[in-house]
């Protein structure tokens, strides 16, 4: 009894909470618009028996899907928001694995210290730190006082909001996601199979390339997953330091839904959204799994 | 004994600097005299003294610490609960699904998550308010707080709990007399990270708050769309003073704990019998 | 006056404390126990031996009722324990890895299950003491079980499962954290405690020494089966099988044809060779294939053949393994077998009386040998 009560209740709570809603968002995403309250019809009735499940199934379609196919809007989106997602990703691990290389080879009483200096920001506000950016990359701020300064430029340069401000923000953001996984695999690592390498006749760059980095593969892969999953749906970051020209599909939901109360195709491009984060989740999963075994 | 190298030492740097300087810029404006955010007109502490004369700033704040707490403790709840029965609660129907619902949420966009909850609540005719944040928080925060709890579960030495059942504990007393003692720091751990969470989280609540519970981040951000704002450096500094306080010192006391069950199990074992 | 022997497994009036009848336990499609009968005697000190994934576990598990049997049925003092949870028997485990609360000091571990059974404060707190001073830990009462060192947690466990005075106390490798010295200690000590509380133990072991040190009998395990039951010197000096020879200690078996020969068998092993000769009450049936135990303590070596030896076979040294108290001769006989003879190092060593490549006899009483099916 006391075993029913432990699982039914997280259960019931997931099921409500968490998978009805995705229901219904598919249920609207097949719904049309209408200027009612809600704003889609058909809405289930009840109390019309059977002949009102039936006009309910009857009204739904997948008209909402092929207007997303026409409308060059979205699907731009969709590929401008991978686009983005995916040189992020890339610039992360650039900007990522030296850290992590230099933090897994540190001497033992600094790790627990470089350590907390990258979790540190895992707990501070996300909003802030996006925010925090915008005083550096606007045309006063500081990025281009500094260029000035230095005559690098005689222009300020237009950063903030463009893409270009965008990658920034992803990057420094999710940093400590490519991070973290990465110094774990390097962590890991066993110096003298460096040594034996360089022992075997490799130099240092070469024994780097070919120990180093295929041991930390797993890392490498877990990391980029971890970027690139959460900046695709990414909503807070383009609207505060992408302009109006930078797409991405987040912010085209959130002013579908908000901006121009369209709700049945705010929800189709939810669906579709899903649709395509479920490949690298999977991906993702898949990595994990192939670590776990390797790890017995 | 292994020293950084030129290299390192220059990565670890270059890296650290990208990683702070935007918040220590951040907060040194916050004490800027000017109005002009990136014009240093001298030392003042007059944004913070606006700030806590600004009463909308002040609602929010206590809207959102009202429901970071509840949402949190709900989420430890519940999200303990689900640990316990991931790790040890067998074989039952609609395992997977179950597991699936725990993971799902961790990689879900929040759009779409906020979006699915707002639905719902319409669909079931609750107004928006402190209530529906509440929910909508807890529902993702149960999540982190289960992944958090069963890891340690995982690790947890099972003959603990055989132990207590064979010495006359029901499995109920098993879990409140052994198993929730040891898992604590766990629980707690998972209370926190579902607390800020709940604090910073903008998009899901922008869905599910209604006109009457407006939260800090809600607020924040949509200052912050028409520009950088001194008040706004404050009330960041603020909350960045906090977290900063609260992590360094909590990872000094965990380290301090460590290193004197270290010593003392050395001790123990110097004096054996 | 003459001592009694403790052996109520000879008693036919004797009622055993623990029943184990045609108890088979899956997991899935593995086979831990396969249709297992078996008695345990109240007081006994019983140890399962075997190698790891032999089952024993298994048998103390179902004992604890961490484990439900498949099939068969389990007694303990004649009540079948069927649907009875661990918390409702009168049986206490001492786990492999103490699994002391660490939250909790040693007093209150010891306490623990003395509270779940609402005693009053004052009686659980004389019977705390009473079991640490039983264990030594009078001092160490207030420490958390970080703070105290392997041997003392080891007590710890120990006190903790006696503390409720058990019918029957289980114990799963109990002293297989400890170090080889502490161990040798430990294993008098726990035999101490269990005449003074008069508790039947059951012993998980996979190191025969132990099982042999400790236990009143002995039941050697093999995938899910009990092989032999017996006293330690009856599983050492008249094994049933090969199997229990060979886990037993270090031993030579010589395989060949057995044939009837006064009170036992005379057995060929090699051809052209004299058979060697083995007494023995066992019958071997219709089957003449046979095998020759013999311990390498009972071989005795000589430059010269002995006169009036029911066995004696000429060899060649090719090893010696000097182990300070004794050392071990490899001896390869006629016939391309090797036979390890022990011997006793009495005298200093260089006045050691055999070197490598030395020709010398090896020979036994026909009592030493035993002979097996093979």
């Amino acid at each position: 009894m006391r075993r029913f009560t432990l699982i039914a209740v997280p259960y019931v709570w997931l099921l409500v909470l968490f998978l009805v809603p995705f229901i219904i968002v598919f249920k609207i995403s097949l719904s049309d618009t209408a200027l009612a309250i809600p704003p889609y019809t058909p809405t289930l009735d009840f109390s019309s028996g059977w002949e009102g499940i039936r006009n309910f199934f009857a009204g739904l379609d997948f008209e909402n899907f092929k207007f997303l196919t026409t409308d060059d809007l979205y699907w731009k989106a969709y590929l401008s928001s991978l686009q983005i997602a995916a040189i992020s990703t890339v610039l992360s691990l650039l900007v990522g694995y030296p850290i992590a290389y230099g933090m897994a080879q540190a001497p033992d009483e600094w790790r627990p210290t470089l350590m907390m200096l990258i979790i540190l920001p895992f707990w501070t506000s996300f909003l802030i730190r996006v925010y925090s950016w915008m005083g550096i990359l606007s045309n006063e701020g500081f990025l281009n006082q500094f260029l000035l300064w230095t005559g690098i430029i005689s222009e300020p340069l237009l950063i903030l909001n463009t893409n270009t401000a965008v990658y920034i923000g992803i990057v420094y953001t999710y940093l400590p996601f490519m991070i973290l996984p990465i110094y774990a695999a390097l962590e890991k690592l066993d110096i003298s199979l460096l040594e034996a390498a360089e022992d075997l006749g490799c130099s240092r760059l070469t024994a780097f390339w070919l120990i180093t980095i295929p041991l930390s593969k797993q890392g490498i892969i877990a990391g980029c997953f971890l970027v690139f999953i959460p900046a695709l749906g990414e909503f807070v970051i383009p609207s505060l330091l992408g302009g109006s020209q930078t797409l991405m599909i987040g912010k085209v939901l959130f002013e579908e839904f908000f901006s121009n109360r369209d709700w049945p195709v705010a929800s189709a491009v939810a669906v579709i959204l899903l649709l395509i984060l479920i490949i690298p989740i999977v991906l993702f999963q898949r990595n994990e799994q192939k670590q776990r075994e390797a790890e017995g | 004994m292994r020293r950084f190298s030129w290299f390192n030492a220059t990565s670890l740097t270059i890296g650290f600097l990208f990683l702070y300087l935007p918040m220590v810029i951040l907060i040194i404006y916050s004490f800027n005299e000017s109005k002009l955010v990136t014009v240093w007109a001298g030392f003042s502490t007059k944004w913070y003294g606006e700030l806590f004369q600004n009463q909308a700033f002040l609602d929010a704040a206590w809207v959102t610490v009202k429901v970071a707490v509840l949402s949190s403790t709900i989420a430890s709840v519940l999200g303990t609960m689900a640990a316990y029965v991931l790790v040890r609660g067998g074989r039952f129907r609609g395992r997977t699904l179950f597991s699936g619902m725990i993971y799902a949420p961790l990689v879900m966009p929040e759009v779409i998550t906020g979006l699915s909850l707002l639905l719902l609540f319409i669909g079931i005719g609750l107004d928006r308010g402190v209530l529906t944040i509440v929910l909508a928080h807890t529902t993702f925060s149960m999540c982190y707080v289960s992944v958090v709890v069963s890891s340690r579960l995982v690790s947890f030495d099972r003959s603990l709990e055989e132990a207590a059942l064979d010495l006359g504990c029901s499995p109920f007393e098993a879990f409140r007399l052994v198993t929730l003692p040891i898992i604590a720091p766990a629980v707690i751990s998972g209370w926190l990270l579902a607390f800020t969470l709940s604090l910073d989280d903008l998009v899901i609540a922008s869905f599910t708050a209604g006109p009457s519970s407006t939260t800090l981040p809600i607020k924040i951000f949509s200052a912050v769309r028409l520009g950088v704002s001194p008040e706004i450096n404050a009330l960041s500094t603020i909350m960045i003073s906090i977290v900063t306080v609260g992590v360094i010192s909590a990872s000094l006391l965990s380290k301090r704990a460590l290193v004197r069950q270290k010593r003392e199990e050395r001790a123990a074992e110097q004096t054996a019998d | 006056m003459a001592q009694t022997v403790f052996a109520p497994w000879l008693d036919a009036d004797e009622k055993p404390l623990i029943q184990f009848k045609n108890v088979t336990k899956r997991f899935g499609d593995f086979v831990a126990i396969d249709n297992l009968t078996q008695d345990i005697y109240a007081k006994e000190f019983f140890a399962l031996l075997g190698p790891s994934g032999c089952g024993k576990t298994t048998m103390m598990r179902m004992l604890g009722g961490f484990e439900t049997p498949t099939e068969g049925q389990i007694l303990i003092a004649g009540q079948d324990m069927k649907g009875v949870p661990p918390n409702k028997r009168a049986v206490n485990m001492m786990f492999q890895s103490y699994a002391l609360f660490p939250h909790l000091s040693v007093f209150e571990n010891i306490a623990f299950g003395l509270k779940r059974e609402g005693k009053p404060k004052p009686e659980i707190e004389a019977r705390v003491e009473e079991m640490l001073r039983l264990t030594r830990l009078t001092k160490f009462a207030k420490r958390k079980p970080h703070q105290i060192s392997g041997g003392q947690r080891q007590r710890v466990a120990l006190a903790r499962s006696l503390a409720k005075a058990p019918k029957l106390l289980l114990l799963d490798e109990p002293l297989g954290a400890l170090d080889k010295k502490l161990r040798q200690d430990t294993q008098f000590e726990l035999m101490d405690i269990q005449e003074k509380t008069g508790t039947t133990f059951v012993i998980v072991t996979h190191d025969q020494e132990e099982a042999m040190t400790v236990a009143s009998r002995v039941a050697v395990m093999d995938e899910g089966e009990i092989i032999q039951v017996a006293t330690p010197a009856d599983i050492y000096e008249r094994p049933n099988s090969i199997y229990v020879a060979d886990f037993i200690g270090d031993v030579n078996i010589l395989h060949g044809h057995a044939t009837r020969a006064d009170d036992g068998y005379d057995i060929a092993y090699a051809e052209g060779k004299a058979p060697l000769h083995a007494k023995t009450s066992n019958d071997l049936g219709a089957s003449a294939k046979c095998a020759l135990a013999i311990r390498p303590e009972k071989v005795s070596i000589t430059a010269k053949k002995p006169a009036k030896v029911t066995n004696a076979i000429k060899g060649k040294i090719i090893d010696i393994a000097y182990l300070g108290n004794l050392s071990t001769y490899h001896v390869e006989i006629e016939g391309g077998h090797m036979i390890k003879a022990q011997t006793a190092n009495t005298t200093r060593l260089e006045r050691r009386s055999f070197t490598w490549e030395d020709t010398v006899w090896l020979s036994w009483t026909d009592t030493a040998a035993i002979v097996l099916e093979g």
